[in-house]
């Protein structure tokens, strides 16, 4: 019981990151649901078909992941705003549709066979990335990416090409997603194309945003408590998504720019959006 | 050719249309090494399409640029800035929700065009003394940690002015630096271009205030209707009947 709670806030935390990369450059992914579907059946086929090591096969995947994320990114990354986050929720419906016509991976009855996830996993996963995002956050390359989501143009007049950074966050954030979406599916031993919907991926995007994204402790306290709400509010059974959205709906009223926005709250109390003279 | 005769910046019959309406028809101009040359002209001029198409915001229609004797006409504006053409924008650019040294620290070169080994630099704060050198010498060095969105009007200015050298360009392109300033501000500006003038080797100016131009400008060049007018020093462009016409006949008044 412990070993599920820890397994999957870990997995949800890691996820939650991985939309925080891509957001760090300025874009909101919606395909993040995707690339861990991506993630769960490469290294289910890896591991299963060809009895590829776990931590290998699911590095695999991610590396599959980022690839496709790449491949998507680039004519993708070149529009904006809305358009991108259509085109992502377009990755995410297609990953599921194509899984479900492959009968190599069990169609829509799903695949199975996956084990050898520990909490240990998890827990080192989670570790890792977050040291390496807290590395991130002190290297030069952390204003690099608040230049480019703060005025794309602006940066491009510094040197900085948007398209690239832009890009490799989000291949990053496809490749996160995938490893976490590995780590799932070999808890979970059965995955199927449903559990991969849309729904997840704004669950996954909710995760982040409600924990929020102005620091990478955001998206991880967001997720732990998205995933522990609906633990608790359990018992009012049938009011159950009911309870669980008016909680969502109360925390973007109470914090709307997240948890743990404390950047831009300090700066909305230096009165920074007024001071443009006429 | 020897080095010094070599333009900097070599325009030669550049052209733009927006639907159909021509900003641009065949300018052609020379920036030479070492000199501030303004660019003037009434609004609709093509003053600030002149700029943001050399520094590569627009595609230009027709017509050929060579920077330092190299064909740059098709370059995006990051490759231009990585090759040391710097800019700043007539309605201010700053990253206003970072603070003031944080402009200047993203600017800096090594990074700004790799930014993904900067991940892996061990040296991590070698660009901030270098950045607060810069500062010091715009007078924002005491307010390297505001918010670059809590500058005044004036501070801004100079703030995106260090930026844009802390990519160590050859060539500064200012767009109306002097836009809503006051005498006193104005006076401040005209140091502060000085003190850059130092650091790159060829400014170019668009701006209105006739008096700033004239008494920083090595050479004038007045833009009317997308054509060069007019060319020369600024004591006997500002003098041509054409220009007195064109320019100073009608936009001197509301100024």
């Amino acid at each position: 019981m412990m070993q599920d709670y820890v397994v999957f806030v870990g997995i949800n935390i890691v996820l939650a990151w991985s939309v925080y990369v891509i957001l760090l450059a300025g874009s909101l992914s919606f395909a993040n649901g995707g690339f861990m579907a991506i993630g769960a059946y490469v290294s289910g086929v890896l591991t299963v078909k060809f009895g590829v090591p776990l931590v290998l096969a699911a590095l695999a995947a991610g590396v599959a992941a980022g690839a496709i994320g790449v491949l998507v990114g680039f004519p993708a990354l070149r529009t904006r705003g809305i358009y991108l986050m259509l085109v992502t929720v377009g990755v995410t419906v297609s990953v599921k549709a194509v899984i479900e016509s492959i009968d190599y991976v069990g169609g829509i009855q799903g695949f199975g066979g996956m084990v050898g996830t520990t909490q240990w996993h998890v827990v080192a996963l989670v570790a890792m990335v977050g040291c390496g995002l807290w590395a991130l956050s002190k290297s030069p390359l952390q204003r690099i990416l608040d230049a480019v989501r703060e005025d794309e143009l602006s940066a491009a007049s510094l040197g900085i090409n948007p398209v690239h950074v832009k890009l490799v966050c989000f291949g990053a954030g496809a490749f996160l997603a995938a490893v976490a979406g590995s780590f799932y599916a070999h808890y979970l031993i059965h995955v199927a194309p449903d559990q991969f919907g849309i729904v997840l991926s704004v669950f996954i995007v909710l995760y982040a945003v409600l924990g929020g994204t102005n620091n990478l402790w955001g998206p991880p306290i967001g997720a732990a408590i998205m995933t522990l709400i609906p633990e608790f509010v359990r018992g009012l059974e049938s009011w159950r998504p009911t309870a669980f959205g008016i909680i969502i709906l109360g925390l973007l009223l109470i914090r709307p720019d997240g948890l743990l926005a404390f950047r831009s709250i300090t700066a909305r109390a230096r009165g920074i959006f007024v001071t443009k003279r006429a | 050719m020897d080095m010094a005769a070599q333009p900097i910046l070599a325009v030669d019959g550049l052209r733009k249309s927006f639907r159909g309406l021509t900003a641009l028809e065949s300018v052609s101009l020379e920036v030479r090494r070492g000199e501030i040359l303004g660019l003037m002209g009434p609004n609709g001029a093509g003053k600030s399409v002149f700029i943001n198409v050399i520094t590569g915001l627009y595609p230009s229609d027709g017509g050929a640029i060579r920077y330092c004797g190299r064909d740059v006409t098709a370059l995006p504006s990051y490759v231009l800035a990585r090759l040391g053409i710097a800019r700043t924008y007539q309605n201010i650019r700053l990253l206003r929700r970072m603070t003031v040294l944080e402009n200047v620290l993203v600017a800096i070169k090594d990074h700004a065009s790799q930014p993904f080994r900067s991940l892996f630099v061990r040296n991590r704060s070698g660009g901030v003394a270098a950045a607060m050198a810069l500062l010091e010498q715009f007078h924002l060095a005491d307010k390297a940690d505001r918010l670059a969105g809590t500058l005044a009007y004036g501070e801004a200015r100079r703030l995106e002015i260090a930026r844009a050298l802390a990519g160590k360009p050859s060539l500064l392109f200012l767009d109306e630096p002097a836009a809503g300033m006051n005498e006193r501000e104005t006076e401040e500006l005209a140091a502060t271009i000085r003190t850059s003038h130092r650091l790159v080797e060829a400014i170019v100016i668009v701006e209105h205030d006739v008096a700033m131009m004239r008494g920083l400008s090595d050479r004038l060049v007045v833009m009317d209707s997308g054509r060069k007018i007019a060319e020369g020093n600024p004591a006997d462009v500002l003098t041509q009947p054409n220009v007195v016409e064109a320019y100073l006949g009608t936009d001197g008044a509301d100024d």
